[in-house]
């Protein structure tokens, strides 16, 4: 006989089972109270007036207002734009960290990491000082003749932009370094043995294979920076609002809940299409390599 | 990795000089304010001409940047004190049921860290509301907790995959309770991870701003609430001299958590 078959050991195993399941109970509870229970509420409030009544209104209100599109598109004017710099100074970075040695890369990428450890503010305030009219960066390029008026580098879409990835780019960093540090080296050796240039090496061998940790990388800086609030808020200088600062806004200056919800419902569903867009591609790539092997 | 290159100096020198760059890029704006930090001046020279601490006077000597840090200080222990427990036990729960049971609920515990802050916070605004909560202490506490058990969560998981269950088995088996068993057993093995996943906790509350700015208010207002006004307003050098404490805190804090787990 069996251990499963008996059946006191199964109610015991069973029993086991609803006692390990409970132990999650008060962390389940307070998620669903704090976070899933608030989500359902902004559902419920995009549907309410003022004083309360039922109304599809806000949608109306909120779909027909021309401020709505300009804030979806400086909300993926922001996201592909920080998603584009990082791709650019993340993965030349991530190759010179995993062709380092192992000590000095991690001493280096403690460095690396260090501003995501640093607060949010911290780092915006460090931005404003460095990028002001009369800020550090002015400073240096007028003294070296570069520019004879100083450059509008804050305040505007440029700083936003600049502080967002700046916040982004560690966060990008670590699955595209963990990707290239698991390249097999000898892949790159075979291909230096048979004549390929680095330039070859790079593009054939290197880039396909951390391919994964670049989508990864890319998967967080959109789920980021999709819902951004501080640094457009500070570093944007009122010119900069994507949806964030538009419910901000609505919320605060206007008072006005339901259409604060509405657009926090707008932008709750562009992330899951933005989420189901990445998924499908992850398909597609994977089913590639399949056909890629059977050819 | 490119060893197999070693005559391609030109590339090498090319690929760590832009490299050096992009590091500089990510350091300055967290160094740069440490000079600013002690200027004497109203004004943000770089560098600055005369040095002092009165920006440090500044803030201690406020009554309201007191206030906040007092709050944003009881915060984040609350904090820490409610979430690592309900992440510990959860953790337990996830380990001993694997499979899709343990994938469900890792979801649910994951979801506050992946909805964009911004939505949390007027969710749990229009909630609070409703129940007549804004501004309370308990409402930014709530919202703190869920974002900190995730952060909990990852240090805990793999120091329990680590950990030898025949212990508890042989525990149990000598008429020990569950409730003794995880008291006398898993958490003083466990201790390094616990404390930091404790500091994790703390540091994720420390930090928090969004739900701060639409929850927290008044009396209860915490530090980064009251930085992000003052940065939308003026720039004002008394958060150079915050913002210095806070990097080194962190630092101090993180290089603790970095040795500790080493020895």
């Amino acid at each position: 006989m069996t251990i499963a078959a008996d059946p006191v050991l199964a109610a015991d195993g069973r029993r086991e089972r609803r006692f390990f399941l409970s132990l999650s109970l008060p962390a389940l509870c307070i998620v669903g109270l704090a976070a899933i229970l608030p989500l359902l509420w902004i559902i419920r409030q995009s549907f309410l007036t003022t004083a309360g009544e039922y109304t599809v209104g806000n949608y109306d209100k909120v779909l027909s207002s021309g401020l709505t599109w300009s804030a979806l598109a400086a909300t993926l004017e922001l996201s592909l734009g920080t998603l584009v710099v990082c791709i650019l100074l993340g993965t030349p970075l991530a190759l010179a960290l995993a062709s380092a040695r192992p000590r000095v890369a991690n001493v280096l990428m403690a460095f690396v990491m260090l501003p995501l450890w640093t607060s949010i503010l911290v780092r915006t305030y460090g931005w404003l000082v460095l990028l002001r009219r009369d800020g550090l960066i002015n400073a240096a390029l007028t003294a070296l003749g570069l520019t004879a008026e100083p450059l509008p580098l804050v305040y505007n879409f440029t700083g936003t932009l600049i502080g967002m990835v700046h916040y982004m780019l560690p966060l990008f960093l670590l699955p595209v370094y963990a990707a290239m540090r698991d390249i097999d080296t000898n892949l790159i050796r075979a291909a230096a043995s048979m004549g390929a240039t680095l330039g070859q090496v790079i593009r054939t061998v290197i880039l396909p294979l951390s391919a994964g940790g670049i989508f990864s990388g890319s998967i967080i800086v959109f789920i980021y920076t999709i819902g951004f609030f501080i640094t457009p808020a500070v570093l944007g200088g009122g010119k900069v609002n994507p949806l964030a600062i538009r419910i901000e806004r609505t919320l605060s200056t206007f008072q006005d809940w339901g259409s604060a919800s509405v657009l926090g419902i707008l932008l709750l569903v562009l992330m899951a299409l933005i989420a189901v867009m990445f998924l499908t591609a992850r398909r597609l790539m994977a089913y590639n390599k399949m056909g890629a092997a059977h050819a | 990795m490119l060893e197999a290159y070693p005559d391609n100096r030109l590339a090498r020198v090319l690929l760590w000089g832009f490299s050096a760059l992009v590091m500089a890029f990510l350091i300055l704006p967290t160094l740069v304010v440490v000079p600013l930090s002690f200027s004497a001046s109203d004004l943000l020279e770089f560098p600055p001409r005369a040095y002092s601490l009165r920006w440090y006077e500044n803030f201690f000597g406020s009554a309201t940047w007191m206030a906040a840090l007092r709050t944003s200080l009881i915060l984040g222990t609350l904090t820490a004190a409610v979430a690592v427990p309900l992440a510990l036990l959860s953790c337990i729960s996830m380990n001993r049921l694997g499979g899709k049971a343990a994938a469900t609920i890792q979801g649910v515990l994951l979801t506050p860290s992946i909805v964009p802050g911004i939505l949390l916070a007027i969710g749990l605004f229009f909630v609070l509301a409703a129940q007549g909560l804004v501004g309370t202490l308990f409402g930014v506490l709530v919202g703190h907790v869920v974002l900190a058990i995730p952060v909990a969560c990852i240090v805990l998981l793999p120091a329990l995959a680590r950990f030898d269950w025949n212990q508890v088995q042989a525990a149990r088996s000598l008429g020990a309770n569950w409730a003794r068993a995880i008291g006398g057993i898993i958490v003083p093995q466990l201790q390094i991870s616990l404390l930091s996943a404790t500091l994790m906790a703390f540091l994720t509350s420390l930090d928090e701003s969004v739900i701060s700015i639409f929850v927290a208010s008044g009396r209860n207002s915490t530090l980064p609430k009251l930085m992000f006004l003052s940065l939308r307003d003026q720039i004002d050098p008394t958060i150079a001299a915050i913002s210095t404490l806070w990097t080194a805190i962190v630092v101090a804090v993180i290089l603790i958590v970095t040795l500790r787990q080493k020895s």
